[in-house]
Order: structure tokens, then sequence, then C-alpha cells
């Protein structure tokens, strides 16, 4: 094997980044969405209705068990022909790898993100429901104004360390073809002959991000131990 | 018309009674204080009549309005009934002005400014106005339970619910928290009141109601309730002289 060739890497810049734009944007997208309808399942999981709670759980522990790498493929393939029926076209529309992996991962992580949700609303005391329903507020009033947010502010380490857990998962996608960050770097890898330069990079983006994103997570965890506020914690 | 009445109310917990047949009536103005061992229905009796719980048997009418009844608006219902709880449960993400606001402003519709002027008073009135801007963590105890008290009078309540206000207090801050609930009932509040504090019994209470086992066995004036053994169930004087020697 030759020496490294770092230069390589200064060429491919302008089209790693625009691999690592698309791996943060996907990433973003997906637990925003994922967090957003996770919420919704955790509240449909804690439902006193069965039936709403029974499919809610049940979704969950499908997406639960089933390997991400499936999941990929099968809504690949499926999203053309939801969007289809659902716009009653003649032909499945095309969508494109790059696309449906936003509805993929949403709907995936949304599993996720529930179970932790669920975590967080359970965080929540019992009496707090109870002071905010003695002052005559709502189910959806205490909900929204007292234990969603606590709820949030308990899971908000453990949401950022899924998050970072997608980043990583979200390569997936580059097995649809997919110029993702590790895609970027796959193609310019074969182009050029150059492998070993180019998953060495793209392990240290990784490694710099990942390990800053858990010091923030860390620091974050320091200043907001249970019953702190920030501005009491030192 | 009593502010608060109970007609044979019973509930259970599966097979489990927790409260028998209970009757009692609470007039308008009148300071009632509920004691009884761990275990005997207190604080179920008093979240049942803020329809927090459920209960199976009986009526409960507050200010004539049915709590048992499906028709009851039961949200509009708790915003007229003050509770205050042993753990205070201030709402922890928000400051002390916002804990008061929140239901002035969501449930009576009340603008953020008007809601803040009567926030603040109430504050004064409990000697908190300078900690407004704070959070509840940092408050002492026995700030945070007067701030509790401030939340609930923010509705403008008909009747005040008190669970236990004081048992969670380091004891230099009980006297802070009696003061202000004494004061309130001088002004006239109709209050009902779980609490131990025998010395408050005395002073403020009109009747003191004796709970066991889920049933009230005594429900008597507090001068017969202190002053007559005699007139006092073996339960009743085995709990007290238990509590009075601490
Ligand atoms: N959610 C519940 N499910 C089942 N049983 C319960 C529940 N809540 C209370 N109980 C039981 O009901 C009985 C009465 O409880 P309650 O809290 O009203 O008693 P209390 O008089 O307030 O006692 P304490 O002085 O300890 O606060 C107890 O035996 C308790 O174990
Ligand atoms: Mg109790």
């Amino acid at each position: 094997m030759n020496d490294l060739d770092l230069d390589v890497i200064t060429r491919a810049l302008p089209w790693l980044a625009q691999g690592l734009q698309y791996t943060v944007q996907l990433t973003c997208v997906a637990a925003l969405g994922g967090t957003v309808l996770g919420t919704l399942l955790a509240l449909a999981r804690l439902s006193p209705r069965p039936i709403v709670a029974g499919l809610a759980a049940s979704y969950v522990n499908l997406m639960r068990s089933v390997p991400l790498l499936l999941v990929i493929f099968w809504f690949y393939f499926l999203v053309p022909l939801g969007l289809q029926w659902l716009t009653s076209a003649e032909n499945p529309p095309r969508v494109g790898a790059e696309r449906s992996a936003y509805v993929t991962f949403i709907l995936f992580e949304a599993a996720y993100f529930c179970e932790i949700v669920r975590a967080g609303i359970a965080s929540v005391g019992a009496g707090q429901q109870a002071a905010a329903r003695a002052l005559g507020l709502d189910q959806a009033q205490v909900l929204v104004h007292v234990i969603l947010p606590q709820a949030f502010r308990n899971m908000l380490p453990v949401l950022l360390t899924q998050a970072i857990i997608l980043f990583q998962d979200v390569s997936l996608v580059s097995l649809l073809n997919v110029t993702d960050f590790v895609g970027a770097a796959g193609k310019i890898a074969q182009r050029d002959g150059r492998v070993v330069e180019m998953y060495l990079f793209v392990a240290l983006v990784y490694l710099v991000l990942c390990s800053m994103t858990s010091a923030l997570v860390r620091r974050w965890q320091r200043t907001h131990s249970i019953g702190q506020h920030p501005e009491t914690a030192r | 018309m009593s502010m608060i009445s109970l007609e044979a109310v019973s509930k259970w917990y599966d097979s489990f009674k927790v409260l028998d047949a209970c009757t009692t009536a609470i007039e308008r103005g009148e300071v009632v204080v509920i004691c009884g061992p761990s275990g005997s229905g207190k604080s179920t009796l008093i979240k049942c009549i803020n329809a927090l719980e459920p209960f199976q048997q009986g009526t409960i009418l507050v200010d004539g309005i049915s709590v048992g009844d499906p028709q009851t608006n039961l949200a509009r219902l708790r915003a007229r009934v003050g509770m205050v709880f042993q753990h205070f449960e201030l709402f922890p993400h928000l400051s002390v002005l916002a804990n008061l606001n929140l239901a002035q402003v969501k449930v009576l519709g009340r603008t953020r400014d008007v809601a803040s002027e009567r926030s603040l008073a109430l504050l004064d009135r409990v000697g908190l106005r300078d900690q407004a801007a704070k959070f509840p963590a940092q408050l002492s105890g026995g700030q945070q339970q007067r701030v509790a008290i401030a939340r609930a009078l923010s509705m403008d309540p008909i009747a005040m619910l008190f669970d236990e206000p004081t048992s969670a207090l380091d004891p230099e801050m009980i006297v802070e928290v009696l003061d202000v609930m004494s004061t309130l009932a001088q002004e006239g509040m109709t209050m009902l009141c779980v609490t131990h504090e025998m010395g408050f019994a005395r002073r403020v209470a009109n009747r003191v109601i004796f709970m066991d086992h889920g049933t009230i066995v005594e429900d008597v004036a507090k001068d017969a309730f202190f002053d007559d053994p005699s007139a006092r169930t073996a339960r009743a004087q085995t709990f007290l002289s238990k509590i009075l020697q601490h």
C-alpha cells in the first residue's frame, strides 16, 4: 500500500460536504419528526382506550423488532406505492431514495422516541398531574403546560443520545446508492482508488461530531441534575 | 345550603373499601380539621371532594353542584375549589409568578397583565412578592408551600382543601405556613384541612373530624373534641394521646 494521499480528501471536500449536509439534514428532520410522532405515539400508548393503546404498542414493537436495513428497503418500495394510492395516480411516482429516506427514518425513529417520551412522562410525579388538574386545567392543558415540558427536560440527554445513534444509522441509506456522507466518500474512494484515506477521514469526522455532542449532553446533565434549575446550578 | 356536603359516600379501590359511608357537611366560612391514623382515608376523602378521585356510592355537593353527576363540568368545579398538597407540587419549570398565572390565564381567561396583578397581590399577602421571579427550587419548603397556597387562591376559590400542608416541612417552617392558613380562616375562607397540627386545630378550627378505616368516627365541635375526653371514642382517645405526646 502506498503512503496516505491527503490531497484526495482536499479535492473531494466540496463533494463530501454535500454528503455531510444531506446526512445532517436527514438526521435533524428524522429526529424532529420522530420526536413529534413519537410523542403522539407515547400519548396513544398511555390512552385509557385499549384499542388506541394496543395499536400504538403494536406499531412500536414491530418497528423495534425489524432491522433498520430491512425497514429502509421496505419503505424504498412502499413509499411510491403509498403515494400512488394516496393520489390515485396511474403509476407510482418516482420518489427517489433520498426522499423516501426521510419518511423511513421518521417512522422508524418514532418508535424509539416513543419509548423515550413514555419514560419521560413517567418521570414526572403523579402529584404534578393532580396539582394541575386541581387548578381546573383540562387534560390537554395539563399535558401541554405541565407534564410535557418537564418530561422533555428530563429526557433531553436520552433524546440527544438517540439522535447520535440516528446520525450514525443514517449512513445505511448509502446502500440504496444515496449520496450521504458515507455514500459520497465511498464513491470517491472507488473512483480514485483511495479507500483507506477516505474512510479514515469519514471515521474521524464522525468521531469528532459525536464526541462533541456527547460532551454537550454530559455538560447539560451536570448543570441540570434533578431538582436543579439552571440558575441555581453551579 | 352547606358549602360542601357529603352524604353516605363510599369508595373502593378494587375490592378494598377506602371510604365507608362518610357523611358530613361544611358550612360557609367554617374551618374543619380532619385527623386520623395513616391509611384511614383522609386524603382520599378530600380528593373525592374536588373530583380528583371518583367515588362509587353516595353524593357530594360543592356549592350545590353534584360532583358525581356525569353532567358536571369537573374542570370548572376544580377551578373553584383550591387545593394544597403535602409536597407543594409547584411546577418546577415555571417561575413563581408563572405558577400563579398559568391557570388564571388558561382556565379563567384572564389576560396576562390582570393575572400578574392578582398574583403579585397574593404573593404580597403570603410575604413573597420579592420572590416572584424565582423558580420553586430556589425557595425553602415553607416558602414553596406559601406559594402553593397563593396559587390556589389565585383562582378565587369558594373553599380550600389542605392535605397535610405542613407534614413535609422542617419545624421552623411550619409556623409560617400555619400563620398564612390562620389568617385565611380569619378572613372567612371555608377550609377543610387534613392535619395533625393539633395546636392549629385548637386555635383555628370550628370542628374536628376523626377518621379511621375509611369511616368518620367523630365529627364534633372543637371544644368537645379537645376538652371533653369522656365524649371521645376510645379510638380517637388513643390516637390523640399518641400524637399529642410528640
Ligand atoms: N391509588 C390507590 N390504589 C389502591 N389503594 C390506594 C390508592 N390510594 C390509596 N390507597 C389506599 O387507600 C387507603 C387510604 O389512603 P389515603 O391516602 O386516603 O389515607 P390517608 O388517611 O391520607 O393516610 P396518610 O395519613 O398516610 O396520608 C390506604 O390504605 C391506601 O393504601
Ligand atoms: Mg394522606
